[in-house]
């Protein structure tokens, strides 16, 4: 069931909260085991929360959004006095004072929280692969990546585990995730949920957003979980939405562009067949399809691999054994404290990143690295308002491939990079964009779309998913 | 343009990392790899573009200096690993001299 068809199923008196949540918690019981998705669940807490939300609902006290609806929550997004380890070493043990707005307004919304889901450490990387704690399959095929770095959350709702999760989106770790594991995700407009109690890696690139089966339960959840907050001083005054306002109405004379630059080959052959075939679905549906030129796309991945290891270099400087987290044994100085407390608790592509970062923001090569990336991060910017005077969102190909096997690229950093080409854009330019599937390979993984809006069109792109899922039901196709 | 060692040493050390040798040699060889892609950039003229560093719409988002409630110091020491209630615990700056 969607979170949506949950919600129903509750106020109709057909099933409770409880019995959702017990049906979660078998299917995480027999499944999790060998897809991995899940670091902990709470199941006490849900069950204890699932019968009061009942007891409320059979009360006839007033119901809220999410009433009664599991939903799994990515690790790096602090919940009160619960492990949130960001999937590393560094933070096995830490247990945050404070819950994350996100988790306060999910509360407030009655949503049960059924537990924390596996992600690479510290949300670097594209395949889930780089967590410290545990190993995340593809719920199509256990020999593949489930993608990253909100592998868990993407994998556990492709499982039905949950209907819902939520996940976190730097260069495309919600994006591509949902992509390789055939569900929807979505990245919000920058400024748009609240970053407080997100556990930092890239602090103008990280969004937090939702995983769903279909567009219209992304725009539950988004609506949940959007709105200004005072203790985010990134975080836009215009952030909160009634999406679901737009969903149940069709949009007019829709333009969508699509992407010439990810035409250009470089992209496995049944994608580009699936991204073609939905454009003609769309074109059906009386879009106008035009070509539309995004010029510095090649130039993304290298202006994201500067920017966000900059930010990430000072962002994961308070790591340093002393304030929480892992502290070692070893030191007889304060410098050693840093040093080996950090080199412990650490794995290999957060230290790689962490590096990346001081090298291009140190003297000599500020210039040359980190300055002349903002810059190209305005021009990438540019592409986008100049497109989007001609079309009301763009498609393409949410990544070149569908899921790469385990193992595959963890040995080329670089090979790692490229697989986000398409998705780091969105996050330099601060616009939403949401992955939908639209097909399988000849091996039978899911293919994403991935459309583009303006910043703040979240509602008309969750409005145009769903217009697709309208029509198609390659979101309803379930692993076996 | 390959990086050399004294360099990734040198990094590492400005970003409190302590490797070793073998880490050091392979952390040269990927970091030189990214870097040679990243290059590319040099490409692009960008003489009269201004570095955009924040994509919220937002400038100097402040609030009135007034006091509020914050965290409770205890709940703020609650995940230091060595502390006495006041203060964080840590070694000195200096290395002892010996006794």
């Amino acid at each position: 069931m969607t979170a949506t068809e949950m919600l129903a199923a509750m106020e109709a008196g057909t099933t409770t909260s409880e019995t959702l949540v017990r049906g979660c918690l078998e299917r995480i019981e027999k499944l999790d085991s060998d897809i991995g998705a899940f670091l902990s669940v709470r199941e006490d807490a849900a069950l204890s929360a699932a019968r009061e939300i009942d007891q409320r609902r059979s009360d006839g006290k007033p119901i809220v959004a999410l009433a009664g609806v599991p939903i799994a929550i990515k690790d790096l997004i602090c919940i009160q006095d619960e492990i949130t380890s960001c999937g590393s070493k560094m933070l096995a043990n830490y247990r945050p004072p404070f819950n994350a707005t996100v988790i306060e307004k999910l509360i407030a919304a009655d949503a049960v929280l059924i537990g924390r889901t596996n992600m690479d450490e510290f949300a670097m990387g594209s395949s889930t692969e780089n967590s410290a704690l545990k190993l995340t399959r593809n719920p199509w095929d256990v020999s593949k990546a489930p993608g990253g770095s909100s592998g868990g959350s993407a994998a556990c709702v492709a499982a039905d585990m949950v209907p819902i999760s939520l996940g976190t989106d730097t260069g495309g770790s919600i994006r591509q995730p949902a992509s390789f594991c055939g569900i929807s995700g979505l990245k919000p407009t920058y400024g748009r949920v609240s970053r407080f109690g997100l556990v930092a890696f890239a602090s103008s690139l990280d969004q937090i957003g939702p995983f769903a089966k279909t567009a219209e339960d992304l725009s539950l959840v988004l609506d949940v979980i959007a709105g200004h907050d005072a203790r985010d001083s990134t975080s836009s005054p215009q952030a909160g939405i009634k999406s679901k306002d737009l969903l149940g109405k069709s949009p007019q004379g829709l333009r969508i562009g699509r992407i010439k630059e990810c035409l250009d080959g470089g992209v496995q052959s049944a994608v580009s067949q699936a991204i073609e075939s939905a454009c003609q679905e769309f074109a059906k549906q009386g879009a106008e399809i035009v070509d539309v030129s995004l010029p510095h796309l090649e130039y993304g991945v290298s202006t994201y691999y500067v920017v966000a290891t900059c930010e990430a270099s000072g962002n994961l400087a308070r790591y340093d054994g002393a304030h929480f987290g892992h502290r070692s044994n070893d030191a007889t100085t304060l410098a050693e404290l840093y040093e080996t407390s950090r080199s412990e608790g650490f794995g290999a592509e957060v230290k790689r990143r962490i590096m990346l970062g001081t090298y291009a923001l140190s003297a000599g090569y500020y210039d040359a690295y980190y300055n002349k990336a903002l810059k190209v991060r305005r021009l990438i910017r540019d592409d986008y308002r100049n497109a989007f005077q001609k079309v009301d969102c763009l498609i393409g190909p949410t990544s070149p491939t569908t899921a790469f096997a385990l193992g595959e690229r963890t040995s080329d950093p670089l090979a790692m990079y490229l697989s986000d080409v398409y998705t780091v854009l969105a996050n330099l330019a601060g616009i939403p964009a949401i992955s939908i599937p639209c097909g399988f390979d000849e091996n039978n993984l899911p293919i994403g779309l991935q459309l583009q809006g303006p910043a703040y069109a979240d509602a008309e792109l969750l409005q145009t998913a769903a217009l697709y899922q309208g029509v198609t039901d390659w979101h309803v196709r379930r692993p076996a | 343009m390959d990086l050399d060692i004294e360099t990734v040493k040198k990094v590492a050390q400005l970003a409190k990392l302590k490797i070793s040798d073998t880490e050091a040699e392979q952390f040269r060889v990927q970091l030189t790899a990214v870097l040679d892609h990243i290059n590319h950039l040099e490409r692009l003229d960008t003489e009269s573009v201004e570095p955009l560093a924040n994509v919220g719409d937002l400038t100097n988002a402040l609030r009135s200096d007034s006091v509020t409630p914050s965290l409770a110091r205890e709940a703020a020491l609650q995940n230091a690993p060595k502390q006495d209630g006041d203060h964080l615990l840590v070694p000195p700056v200096f290395a002892s001299e010996q006794k």
